[in-house]
């Protein structure tokens, strides 16, 4: 017993300080949420080529894979990371501190966020500024931010459904929750008098006003899974959602996207840039990297190539907009030339 | 008052009354008992009826047959038959070709974009491996049963309405007449999705599988056991027949038993900073996820392995000190022995705790998308749980029954780990 003990340790210790010094022959991505059903099925569709291993995509969140990204060069640092959002200058300079000195922008293609709900309720023709009523912790009245006050859809305009204000949605963790705040309440808490005034007197103030949203039922944080939104929706025909357009597209039998500003959440729309709540999404590449793990200058013509960001390509299949014909040209270019980004 | 009601107390009609009472608080105590475990049971039934419900259908898999014509003109391979040239072979574009000539009315673009649709993306997969086998098929015609693609499984088990003209439906109404005609013609066929036991994830649902998150578990318990168990069995034999009764040994009982209630992500931090960045194992091992599982089952299996030791009479180890053995031959040749059942039991119910886990294989980055079947606990690989959370966040709509079929082979392993654990107790235990 003993000895198989002492054989075992010593297998264990060797495995271990051989994995240390093995170098790595496959791409390693981290990163958003968002971005992960892409960058998945690119990478499966380059690990099928087979010239190359599959990459391994873990989904740590944009933040988190910034954070991971940024930590170093060499191969115990991931090579790729999904953002739903740009790269922030802090994290810029983080990168550049630690050795990440070049890296490499990549603008994928657009997400929409919809407000969706089930078929059976009635489709809502909703503004911006009336979400921010409905959703708000305090919303600006006579002159000064009182709590919210609404509970029906229908006082904040008589247009809207006489239903209850029930909205599930992603909690501050989330991606999604980010860009709903800045795309939605943000622009719609300018355009409110007393907001206004408030951006010019306290900007702390003015973005704790947009960014709070309620707490009193109103607003039901349903996690980071937008399938048990979509779940719940179904069930309940009075609730609304907030999630990516992909989930709307993949249920379209089910559920119903609301019009935001007047513009339906379609494809077509939010291609056209028509529809107002969406954001680009993106990968950054290490340039360091390029030549060092195998494979990653050809990843990335994989997920630049027409079918796969393509009008038609497998990434439109899995819901991503893709960019208009010109700017994905552009950006192609820019990125099989591997150019640093300038911050 | 006292004497008062000590005078009640003895008349007949008092005690009876009294009786009564008791009777009916006791009946209230046992309803609340049958109450309480009816509604868990009713919980458990409802958990495993909706499960199942909904991943039953994940066991088979729809597959349409396509004449499919091997040209090795479309093939692109011109006369090489090498290996090479078959592997790289334009096979998209045969299943493409036949699809055509299988329905010559379907014209236009984006009419045969929906054609397309029928067969998975993956069927060309199907044709390679075909071709590898027997090289002498190009330039025949075979039929060919190829996977379907998602939609088309979806609406073929009911999960998507079959009715032409529904708004919003994911299949257009030319695609549900193809359904039709392929099934009048018995060209469409649902079967045994073996594709879910022998591959690896993949982003369609129709050619994601679970071979690759059970091998990662496999590997995963496996260094699980190797370090704990020993580790376990030498830790809980010190405690209990060696270490002297102390201030020390009093802290560190106190200090394991914590342990067995630290949240499991804190040690996922604790593998991060250790395993990750000290000793720099590579990220999404099995290796450093069997650590990290080794590090939250090892309280368990010290603590089952303490209370099956204490099991064993005091009666057995004065006899065998009393006949002449030493202290470590009294461990070794007879506690040990009486109580490997119990340390056995805890050991495997230890393992099927590790192996629903995913905290803390978050932070050391085994919740990824990896499709490569894992050849070395080295390799990166993802485990069953994470694979069920993997599934249950992905947009498409398949994924929805693949989840709970992925939900049931990990209850599968579990419930047969708790059965070995039975059974093992049920075969060895001793009683005094």
């Amino acid at each position: 017993m003993n000895k198989s003990l002492a054989v075992a340790a010593v297998a264990l210790a060797t495995v271990a300080f051989a994995g240390a010094a093995q170098a790595r022959d496959q791409i390693r991505i981290v990163g958003s949420s968002t971005v992960y059903p892409f960058t998945t099925a690119v990478a499966e569709q380059f690990g099928k080529a087979g010239k190359f291993k599959t990459p391994v995509v873990e989904s740590t969140g944009t933040g988190g894979g910034f954070k991971l990204f940024c930590a170093g060069v060499g191969p115990d640092h991931p090579d790729l990371t999904n953002a739903s959002r740009a790269i922030k200058k802090s994290e810029f300079e983080t990168c550049a501190k630690n050795g990440v000195a070049d890296v490499v922008e990549m603008k994928v293609g657009y997400d929409g966020i919809v407000l969706a709900a089930s078929k059976k309720a009635k489709h809502m023709d909703i503004t911006r500024q009336q979400m921010f009523l409905a959703l708000a912790k305090d919303v600006p009245q006579g002159g000064k931010l009182v709590p919210n006050p609404y509970t029906m859809w229908n006082q904040i305009d008589p247009k809207l459904p006489a239903a209850k204000i029930e909205v599930l949605g992603p909690p501050p963790t989330s991606g999604t929750r980010d860009a709903f705040v800045e795309l939605v309440m943000e622009a719609a808490a300018e355009t409110f008098p007393e907001l206004k005034e408030l951006k010019k007197s306290d900007e702390k103030a003015f973005k704790k006003a947009y960014s709070s949203v309620r707490e009193d039922g109103g607003y039901v944080e349903a996690g980071e899974n937008d399938n048990l939104i979509v779940q719940k929706l179904d069930a309940n025909p009075n609730a609304f959602g907030i999630f990516g357009y992909s989930f709307l597209d993949q249920n379209s039998d089910k559920l119903q996207g609301s019009m935001v500003d007047g513009v339906a959440p379609t494809f077509d729309n939010i291609a056209a840039s028509k529809y107002p709540v969406s954001r680009p999404l993106f990968v950054y590449a290490k340039k360091a990297h390029v030549g060092q793990i195998p494979g990653i200058k050809e990843y990335l013509a994989e997920y630049t190539s027409e079918k796969a960001w393509g009008k038609t390509g497998y990434l439109a299949d899995k819901g991503l907009i893709p960019m208009p014909d010109s700017e994905r040209k552009e950006w192609a270019a820019k990125i099989n030339g591997l150019e640093a980004l300038k911050m | 008052m006292a004497e008062n009601s000590s005078l009640v107390r003895s008349t007949p009609a008092a005690m009876a009354a009294r009786l009564k009472r008791r009777y009916a608080a006791e009946t209230r105590f046992r309803l609340a008992g049958i109450t309480a475990i009816a509604l868990a049971l009713g919980f458990l039934a409802t958990l495993i009826f909706t499960i199942f419900s909904n991943g039953l259908t994940a066991f088979v898999q729809t597959s349409v047959k396509v004449e499919v014509a091997f040209d090795p003109e479309v093939l692109g391979i011109g006369n090489d038959r090498s290996p090479d040239a078959l592997a790289g072979a334009n096979y998209g574009q045969v299943i493409k070709e036949s699809l055509y000539k299988q329905f010559p009315t379907v014209e236009g673009r984006s009419e045969r974009r929906e054609l397309v649709g029928l067969v998975s993306s993956g069927a060309d997969i199907t044709l390679r491996k075909m071709l590898a086998a027997n090289p002498a098929l190009i330039g025949t015609t075979q039929s060919v049963w190829l996977i379907a693609g998602d939609d088309i499984d979806m609406a073929m088990k009911g999960h998507i309405s079959r009715t032409p003209g529904a708004d919003g439906n994911r299949l257009t109404d030319r695609q549900l007449g193809w359904i039709g005609d392929l099934e009048r013609q018995g060209a469409i066929r649902k079967g045994f999705n073996t594709t879910l036991f022998t591959t690896g994830d993949s982003r369609e649902p129709e050619l994601a599988g679970l071979w690759g998150a059970v091998v990662g578990s496999f590997f995963s318990l496996s260094i699980t056991l190797i370090v704990c168990f020993p580790l376990g069995v030498a830790t809980a034999v010190y405690l209990e027949e060696f270490a002297p009764k102390n201030k020390w040994t009093d802290i560190i009982e106190v200090n394991i038993n914590n342990l067995a209630a630290v949240p499991s992500v804190v040690f996922g931090l604790l593998g991060l900073a250790i395993f990750l960045n000290f000793f720099g194992m590579p990220r999404s091992a099995p290796l450093v996820g069997g650590l990290v599982l080794a590090l939250i089952s090892l309280p368990t299996i010290i603590i089952a392995g303490r209370a099956a030791l204490k099991a064993v009479p005091p009666s057995i180890r004065e006899a065998a000190l009393g006949l002449g053995a030493s202290k470590q031959q009294m461990v070794t040749d007879h506690v040990l022995p009486l109580a490997m059942p119990g340390i056995l039991t805890g050991t495997i119910l230890g393992m099927a705790h590790a192996l629903g886990e995913t905290a803390p294989l978050l932070m050391i980055g085994m919740v990824a998308f990896i499709v490569d079947i894992p050849a070395s606990p080295m390799d990166p690989a993802a485990v069953l749980p994470v694979q069920v959370y993997l599934w249950a966040d992905s947009p498409e709509r398949a994924f929805v029954e693949r989840t709970s079929a992925a939900i049931m082979v990990l209850l599968f392993f579990l419930g047969m780990m708790n059965l070995a654990a039975i059974l093992l107790r049920k075969k060895f235990e001793r009683r005094w």
